[in-house]
């Protein structure tokens, strides 16, 4: 359903800070796959999702949603496809909005925003269900601005919105990396469960390499601006930290090497 | 001289409600979009031009709003096409609009000034006439007031509120929010042009300078305003309330400074430094008072 064809993008071109973040890059996502993609510092992780969601045009090379290629369409249109939550809390919620604001604003992406009532009481219904589910204790403080919440749960709260009128396609980029480890492993229980109960085709970025094999059903590794390793099913049910890190130095030639990564 | 500054309040009370008004438009840009748009400084007074030469040939003062309305809503469509279609910055965006209107307000009113005394037109408000002025525009703020409070709360005004707190998020939920700043521009500019058609008339005359610090006036009826509502309401319609009460301190304010005797030439330089030192304190606050916060940053 998402087909990344042969793209390549190279940021500050002809100058000293040139850099090559995409290089002849292909994936093929089929339906309800859920893909978790690992990779050092600096493999164009990030930048492989910035590319589907179109916060720039890529060099050359196309992607294509259901048979559309998108790669000429703006960020804002084809976020209609699209649900994405940062590594950032800050980034994917308006602070200064209330929660059922922000869940109202995402449950209206894709489709004409006129004059009618930015909320409805029905909505707002569905949402303090939707919150409970989270378990966090939201769903009483639908009014409150998010600005108001911890990390974790705008992390969550953004994570609904990324799923609410379930999106052809789900990124996340590292989404738990800024939490603590406790609140970390609940937001990605919660992802798992959003992502299963929805049959929500994801491409998830994480740095922690257990996390990659324990969650979904394919495993892609980049390294240098395009995938080295891509494990499926039962092999990948099967793969053991050692193995990723023994598959890596064979694909690239080299160490694996992030700051971030956790091997254990 | 007690009873002459009290006389004095009345009048003052209007003026403010006019500046009040303007400055609404400035909290749209300012507080709601966060974007600093100085094409204020200009469509207030092609708004005053548009009334004063359309009342002066004939035209029906009610008319003649609406067009000065219009023209205002045209120069903040300017600046926001030179600032989200020619991607310059809002600020120069502003600034370059703010000198086109100055040629062009000129060409309005074929001269720098035009007189539009109340005894020789049909006004809605006039200097003279500080009661009925103050109820008119009591009128218009409810009304104003009344619909900025619906607009913003529908899908398509959340859209820019939502575009000014965070425009990635915006995007990523699917705001076209180019659109989302010239929306924004436009129904402010079109209020301060409104402004500008009322502060003519009150006034009785149109000039080409009577928008100069425009932004600086807006700006200070904008934080005043902050200072006495948020602690009561964060409503919408409480802190537009809250903005044109602003406007009406501020013309307390001043006019009591100039009963006090102090030089009227200073007073520009003086609104300017107070605003300045209350734009700076939510810096310091957060400079000197909250510790740094880490954590790394990834695109
Ligand atoms: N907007 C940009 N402008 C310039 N260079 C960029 C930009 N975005 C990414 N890069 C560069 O492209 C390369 C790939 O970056 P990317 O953020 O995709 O890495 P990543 O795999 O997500 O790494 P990390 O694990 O550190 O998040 C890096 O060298 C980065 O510096
Ligand atoms: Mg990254």
């Amino acid at each position: 359903m998402l087909e990344i064809k042969n793209v390549t993008k190279t940021f500050n071109p002809g100058t000293i800070n040139e850099k090559v973040a995409l290089k002849d890059l292909n994936l093929t996502l089929n339906d309800g796959d859920f893909v978790t993609v690992i990779g050092g510092n600096g493999a164009g992780k990030s930048t492989m999702l910035n590319a589907i969601s179109g916060v720039w045009k890529p060099d050359c090379g196309s992607i294509i949603i259901d048979g559309q290629d998108i790669t000429a369409m703006p960020e804002y249109k084809r976020a209609k496809f699209i649900g994405r939550v940062f590594q950032d809390p800050m980034m994917g919620t308006a602070a200064d909005m209330e929660i059922q604001e922000n869940l109202a604003l995402a449950k209206r992406r894709g489709k004409k925003r006129g004059l009618r009532w930015g909320i409805t009481g029905a909505e707002k219904e569905e949402y303090k269900k939707l919150l409970a589910q989270l378990d966090l204790g939201l769903e009483t403080r639908l009014s409150n601005k998010v600005g108001l919440l911890s990390g974790g749960q705008r992390q969550a709260v953004t994570l609904l919105m990324a799923s609410l009128n379930n999106p052809r396609i789900l990124l996340l980029d590292e989404h738990t990396a800024a939490l603590d480890p406790k609140t970390a492993e609940k937001v990605l229980a919660i992802s798992d469960k959003i992502i299963r109960e929805n049959h929500l085709t994801t491409l998830m970025i994480t740095h922690n390499m257990k996390d990659a094999i324990k969650h979904g059903n394919r495993l892609v590794m980049m390294h240098e601006g395009h995938i080295i390793i891509d494990v499926k099913g039962e092999e990948k049910q099967k793969l053991k930290v050692e193995d990723l890190l023994d598959m890596f130095t064979k694909a690239s030639g080299s160490e694996f090497a992030s700051d971030r990564a956790m091997l254990s | 001289m007690f009873f002459n500054w009290l006389g004095a309040l009345p009048g003052a009370a209007a003026q403010g409600m006019i500046w009040g008004i303007m400055a609404v438009g400035v909290y749209i840009t300012y507080k709601i979009l966060d974007i600093a748009d100085l094409t204020v400084d200009g469509s207030i007074c092609t708004g005053g031009a548009v009334c004063a030469v359309l009342v002066t040939n004939g035209v029906n003062v009610w008319i003649a709003m609406l067009v000065a309305l219009i023209a205002g809503m045209l120069t903040g469509a300017i600046t926001g096409v030179l600032h989200t279609f020619m991607g310059i910055p809002a600020i120069l965006a502003g600034i370059l609009t703010q000198l086109i209107l100055w040629s062009v307000n000129l060409k309005i009113m074929g001269k720098a000034n035009i007189a539009l005394p109340i005894r020789n037109y049909d006004l809605i408000l006039a200097q003279i006439n500080t009661v009925s002025s103050i109820l008119v525009l009591l009128a218009f703020v409810g009304i104003m007031i009344a619909l900025l409070y619906w607009f913003f709360g529908t899908e398509l005004g959340t859209s820019l509120r939502a575009t000014g707190n965070n425009i990635n998020m915006s995007r990523a939920q699917g705001i076209n929010t180019d659109v989302a700043k010239i929306l924004g521009l436009v129904i402010s500019n079109g209020i301060v042009a409104l402004s500008g058609a009322l502060l003519a008339q009150y006034q009785g005359f149109s000039d080409i300078n009577m928008g100069r610090g425009a932004i600086v006036i807006g700006l200070a009826a904008v934080i005043i305003g902050e200072a006495v509502i948020t602690r009561i309401s964060q409503n919408m319609a409480c802190r537009l309330i809250g903005v044109i009460i602003g406007g009406v301190i501020y013309y307390f304010v001043y006019q009591t400074v100039i009963f006090l005797g102090l030089d009227a030439d200073l007073l520009k330089m003086l609104s300017a430094m107070v605003v300045a030192i209350f734009l700076a304190v939510p810096y310091w606050k957060k400079k000197y008072f909250t510790k740094a916060k880490g954590g790394h940053h990834n695109a």
